[in-house]
């Protein structure tokens, strides 16, 4: 008798456990951001969460209230209207509710995703970010290294990362910095996100390429600017520079542990990138090294 | 049924001949939205050459202009059909209905040869997103060209053998519709694909 | 020796590893005895030739109306097995139930089916069935087109679920977006299957928007003005104009795609300067008017059934009719929203961000006026009435989530996760299967002159919304925890497993609710509850003036429509006798002959697919013969009519005691 109980409270445990602390965990990576770009994202989704909560909650009391007062039982002693199909008054009025709490969110949608367009710094550090089947590859075409499914990066300094694949279309997505961006084959495409303070956070690619895409996942160091200098002095001297034969292997459609090169040949790159819509930088990156 | 009265040809007359008609029309505006889609195609891929040639380069206007003067003549023998159908004369209908079909015949071999003549210069639409574009918005214009030859073939026999009854008059009807269709998509190919590839 | 090597290679292509596990063996084994079993019943009971008159060759759109319903359940039980399988693999981390490969496949044929061969037959099974029937006609405009669209579909339904057994199923997702759907990284022949098979669907379901747009415009009885007719015919309008604009680019995107794989050319590779983006957009112009296609005549069903079982008129007529509108004409403007993170800079993606949230005022309006319609009602509990009291909460939610979705920046957070995942089953399952399965019990009836039991109609209702609610609520939260569609399995230690089991249990909780609906079918077929009367919710639109089932021509005489919702009106002002005939006013009446062109046509159709499936020409080159024959076939054979003399109608009447005496 015991034994079967006891053999209930695990079980449920792991199942109620997770119902009365959603939103609390650390586990919910978007509502725990780490940069400017992840915490503005927050604020839309909290403000637009409020407003159609309010339409769901008068809509559910409208329904509920309805379902309870005009049952089809005997001694209903609710009004019968059986030709009432028309109110001006009222159909204005749901249509003024619909609409006035989309303006609500409309604005600051609008507001938000030109000021999330507009990089906050005209000398960002820029990283090029390559999606290979089942790995993800970062460039820095300043420092001159390569690491792969890892990458550092200092804090409260604007990232550019400037997106390609030499695989199927992807999206490099790290939830705690800010929202995603696809890598697309022959184009690239651009995403700033901050950390406004340090961590290891977790991303991952967010399209679906294949078997071993549910692995391709890479790590991001936030650190301050000292801990990044050195970190990147570390890499140059290893000594460890990514040839053509390294380039060929990492092209393979394997999963890998995470890498790093002292230097990379510039053409594992588009020379020039397209589709740019960031605005506010001073120069367009090329790779120029 | 019919109103003699009436000045409406005895197609549109009939109820259900009219409906199929409508049918008709609305099947023409899917073709229509198809036919969109790959000009949009187009339009986005036509400077997505690689290494295969240009527009400019591939093009040459001679025989698109003869193609094209082909297929307009040929929407006038196709209207004349009708006119012959309208006014009850079935050898002249299906006489130009078979002057119709030679001229798509022969547009039809133009294209083919044409096609025929850049694949041997080496210009597959393997070699370029233009170039598939190119093959596949021209090639399925020829396509439905080449099905309304088909078409009119069938409907020559069926005039032939049942003269001109109310279905035979509105299957006239519908394929002059088609063929016209055509020569409109040909003409939004010529200006779009052709003449602004050669400017 | 060339023989045995021919051969060794076919059977390599045929039955690559992924077929060979051993449950697809299984199914294989338990499919090959069923259809065996079947035969031979069959046979034994001499039914083939009563198959083929009745059914493989008929025009009539009712019965046309129970294939594409049989089929579609048939379609939700191989999607929702497909479903629990994904279900079962994400029960815990870690989970290798199936192998990444299969899993694959299970996620791609499961979001084809639901939306191409469950949902879509769905929503036509419920136009054959009732829109003839509610404007007053006999038949649909294109009676043997309609069989064509059904056979087509039905063929292409066959195409994509062989592929489990032969060739090996696709696995690029439902929206199967290049390059990884081209050659490089997707070869043998799944991926050809899912192409050519939406694409023969695809014919048939433009084929069927043309009928059904022509049949409302033209086939309506004398005085049933635009303004007169039942807001599902208007929701079956819309839809049919919605196919015809919305299908032609997905015939393009699938047919690039084709002619990239099979015939080398170079639209979406990454070589050769091709631009998947095309693919993207095309794909997207068809997808996003689909949902609206899948959604309204949801919303049409609803517009019936609330005011039958509230016993009042639609609130806000007019209202309802000018926000189908909207919603279709604001759908077109809207498919960027699938693509934010594309790269199509801040202006295009404020302006789609927008169009979708202007949706949603529509929509709103339309929530609120069946709240309306209810009010100062009397509702009566009915199973219909049940599914559309859960659709109102639920898909309020899965509208609202919406919203957020098309907050741009809020989107870069939600993309491809399973916030979003959690989003869309609310509005499809919430809607549109609501929808359907609402006007499945409404029209059963009518349908099959038998009633399905309520208590256990009641019972499957129960159990498919609570499981409904329970699988996809936690997905919500999944989404803000970082989990991504189509992961094959996940690591422990993101906090993901507890509402990953949670979701699971109400997926098996909702497949329990599907089995006890099948039951409650099974069960009314046996112990069948007549409907004699042909009017057993107390209806208020035409097709409650007709016995149940109709007879094949409808109508034996065509009413003069006076009023919105005639049948109640002819209650009211007690008119019902107008229905009636008498010896004086019969005629005959013509309907169309059956046809055996429709399913050559399609079968054509079918080989030529398999042919390019398996770039196997000279069979593509058959198949393509074949379609001009049946095509010349059914022109040469002049479109033949029956004539039902007026004996025999009268006889058929009074045996339903409609003649007037």
């Amino acid at each position: 008798m015991t034994k079967t109980r006891r053999a209930w409270v695990f079980p449920a445990i792991i199942l109620f456990g997770g119902l009365l602390t959603p939103g609390c965990g650390s586990d919910y990576v978007v509502f725990h951001p780490a940069g400017p770009v992840a915490q503005s994202e927050l604020n839309l989704i909290v403000l637009s969460a409020i407003v159609v909560g309010v339409v769901i909650v008068v809509i559910w009391v409208l329904w509920a209230y309805v379902l309870i007062r005009f049952r089809d039982t005997p001694h209903n002693t609710a009004p019968y209207w059986p030709h009432w199909q028309h109110h001006r008054v009222l159909e204005v009025m749901v249509f003024v509710f619909a609409t006035v709490a989309l303006v609500v969110v409309a604005i600051p949608t609008v507001h938000k995703t030109y000021v999330l367009d507009r990089i906050p710094s005209r000398h960002p550090l820029v990283i090029d970010v390559t999606s290979l089947d089942y790995k993800w590859l970062f460039e820095y075409p300043v420092q001159h290294i390569a690491t792969v499914n890892y990458f550092y990066m200092p804090t409260h300094r604007p990232v550019l990362f400037q997106l390609t694949a030499r695989s199927p279309l992807s999206a490099f997505w790290a939830p705690n910095l800010g929202g995603m961006e696809y890598a697309m084959p022959n184009r690239v495409l651009p995403l700033w996100l901050e950390a406004s303070h340090s961590g290891v956070f977790r991303g991952r690619n967010a399209n679906f390429t294949g078997i071993d895409f549910w692995r391709m996942t890479f790590m991001v160091h936030a650190v301050p600017k000292k801990t990044f200098s050195h970190w990147v002095s570390q890499v140059q001297a290893a000594k460890h520079p990514m040839t053509r034969a390294t380039w060929r292997t990492l092209l393979k459609p394997t999963v890998t542990p995470p890498l790093r090169y002292s230097n990379y040949p510039s053409w594992t790159f588009p020379q020039r990138p397209t589709a740019f819509t960031v605005k506010g930088l001073e120069y367009v990156p090329t790779k120029n090294p | 049924m019919s109103t003699t009265t009436s000045t409406l040809p005895p197609e549109f007359q009939d109820n259900m001949e009219s409906i199929r008609i409508m049918g008709f029309w609305i099947f023409l505006t899917t073709d229509l939205v198809l036919f969109g889609s790959l000009f949009a195609v187009y339009v986005v891929f036509r400077s997505l050459v690689g290494l295969g040639p240009t527009p400019h380069q591939l093009f040459v206007i001679g025989p698109v202009l003869t193609e094209t003067l082909i297929l307009l003549t040929s929407s006038f023998t196709c209207s004349l059909s009708l006119y012959s159908a309208r006014i009850n004369r079935v050898p002249g209908a299906i006489a130009w209905l078979i002057v119709t079909l030679g001229l798509g015949m022969s547009f039809v071999l133009l294209e083919i040869h044409e096609f025929a003549s850049d694949v041997l210069n080496g210009h597959t639409w393997h070699q370029s997103a233009f170039l598939s574009a190119f093959f596949t918005l021209v090639g399925t214009h020829g396509g439905h060209v080449s099905v309304g030859v088909g078409w009119a073939i069938m409907l020559a026999i069926q005039i032939g053998l049942k003269g001109l009854t109310l279905t035979t008059r509105r299957k006239l009807y519908a394929f002059a519709l088609y063929w016209h269709f055509l020569d409109i998509v040909w003409i939004f190919i010529f200006t779009v694909v052709y003449l602004s590839g050669i400017a | 020796m060339p023989i045995q090597r021919w051969t060794l290679h076919l059977l390599r292509l045929l039955f690559p590893p992924q077929v060979l596990l051993p449950d697809i063996v299984a199914i294989d084994i338990g499919l090959t005895v069923a259809v065996i079993v079947i035969g031979v019943y069959l046979t034994r009971t001499r039914r083939w030739g009563w198959l083929w008159h009745e059914w493989i060759t008929t025009v009539d759109h009712k019965k046309i109306g129970i294939m594409y319903l049989i089929a579609a359940l048939i379609m939700l039980f191989r999607g929702g097995v497909d479903a629990l399988m994904i279900r079962s693999q994400l029960i815990a981390p870690n989970a290798h139930f199936m192998g990444a490969q299969q899993y694959d496949e299970v996620f791609t044929t499961h979001g084809t089916v639901m939306i191409f061969f469950m949902a879509m037959p769905m929503v036509f099974a419920l136009f054959n069935a009732t829109v003839p029937l509610m404007i007053g006609a006999r038949d649909v405009a294109f009676p043997r087109l309609n069989a064509i669209s059904f056979w087509l579909f039905a063929f292409g339904a066959i195409l994509l679920n062989m592929s489990f057994s032969i060739g090996g199923s696709p696995s690029a997702g439902w929206m199967s977006y290049p390059p990884y759907s081209e050659l490089l990284y997707n070869p043998g022949v799944g991926e050809n299957y899912f192409l050519l098979s939406l694409q023969v669907a695809g014919i048939g379901t433009i084929a069927t928007g043309i009928n059904f747009l022509v049949t409302i415009l033209r086939m309506r009885a004398p005085g049933m003005s635009l303004s007169k007719i039942p807001v599902f015919v208007w929701s079956a309008l819309i839809t049919s104009s919605l196919v015809l604009f919305a299908f032609p680019p997905l015939t393009v995107a699938l047919g690039l795609t084709m002619l990239d794989r099979v015939f080398g050319a170079s639209f979406f590779t990454i070589a050769h300067q091709g631009m998947p983006m095309m693919y993207v957009n095309l794909f997207w112009i068809f997808g996003h008017p689909e949902v609206y296609i899948l959604v309204m005549p949801a919303f049409g069903v609803f517009s019936e059934v609330v005011p039958t079982f509230s016993r009042k008129p639609l609130f806000g007529y007019e209202a309802m009719v000018g926000s189908l509108l909207a919603i279709s004409f604001l759908g077109y403007g809207t498919w960027v929203h699938h693509f934010f993170e594309m790269g199509a800079g801040p202006s295009v993606n404020v302006f789609f961000g927008l169009s979708t949230m202007l949706i949603a005022i529509p929509t709103g309006v339309k929530m609120f006026n069946w709240i309306f319609t209810m009010w100062g009602g009397r509702i009566r509990l009915t199973v219909p009435m049940l599914w559309q009291l859960a659709f109102i909460p639920t898909f309020v939610v899965g509208g609202a989530t919406g919203i957020m979705l098309a907050a741009v920046p809020g989107d870069y957070q939600y993309h491809n996760s399973y916030f979003l995942i959690a989003h869309f089953h609310n509005v499809i399952l919430g809607g549109t299967v609501f929808g359907m399965l609402s006007g499945m019990y409404y029209w059963w009836p009518k349908m099959f002159g038998w009633k399905l039991n309520q208590r256990q109609g009641t019972w499957a209702f129960a159990l498919f919304v609570s499981g409904f609610w329970l699988t996809f609520m936690p997905q919500y939260f999944l989404g803000f925890e970082g989990m991504t569609r189509r992961m094959a399995t996940y690591p422990a230690g993101l906090g993901w497993t507890t509402l990953n089991l949670w979701s699971t249990v109400g997926a098996f909780v909702m497949g329990a609710g599907f089995l006890v609906m099948v039951y409650n079918i099974l069960w009314s077929r046996r112990y069948r509850d007549w409907d004699v009367t042909g009017d057993p919710w107390d209806g208020r639109t035409l097709e409650w003036s007709l016995p149940s089932p109709a007879p094949e021509y409808n109508f034996a005489r065509i009413p003069m429509v006076q009023s919105r919702d005639e049948w109640w009106a002819m209650k009211q002002e007690g008119r019902t006798d107008e229905v009636k005939i008498s010896a004086t006013t019969v005629h005959p009446i013509h309907m169309p002959r059956n046809s055996a062109m429709p399913i050559m046509l399609a079968f054509a159709f079918f080989v030529g697919a398999i042919g390019l499936i398996f770039a196997w020409f000279w069979m593509a080159i058959l198949g393509g013969l074949g379609v001009i024959a049946a095509l010349a076939y059914g022109s040469f054979a002049d479109y033949s009519e029956v004539e039902i003399d007026a004996k025999h109608v009268l006889q058929t009447e009074a045996q339903l005691g409609r003649v007037e005496s």
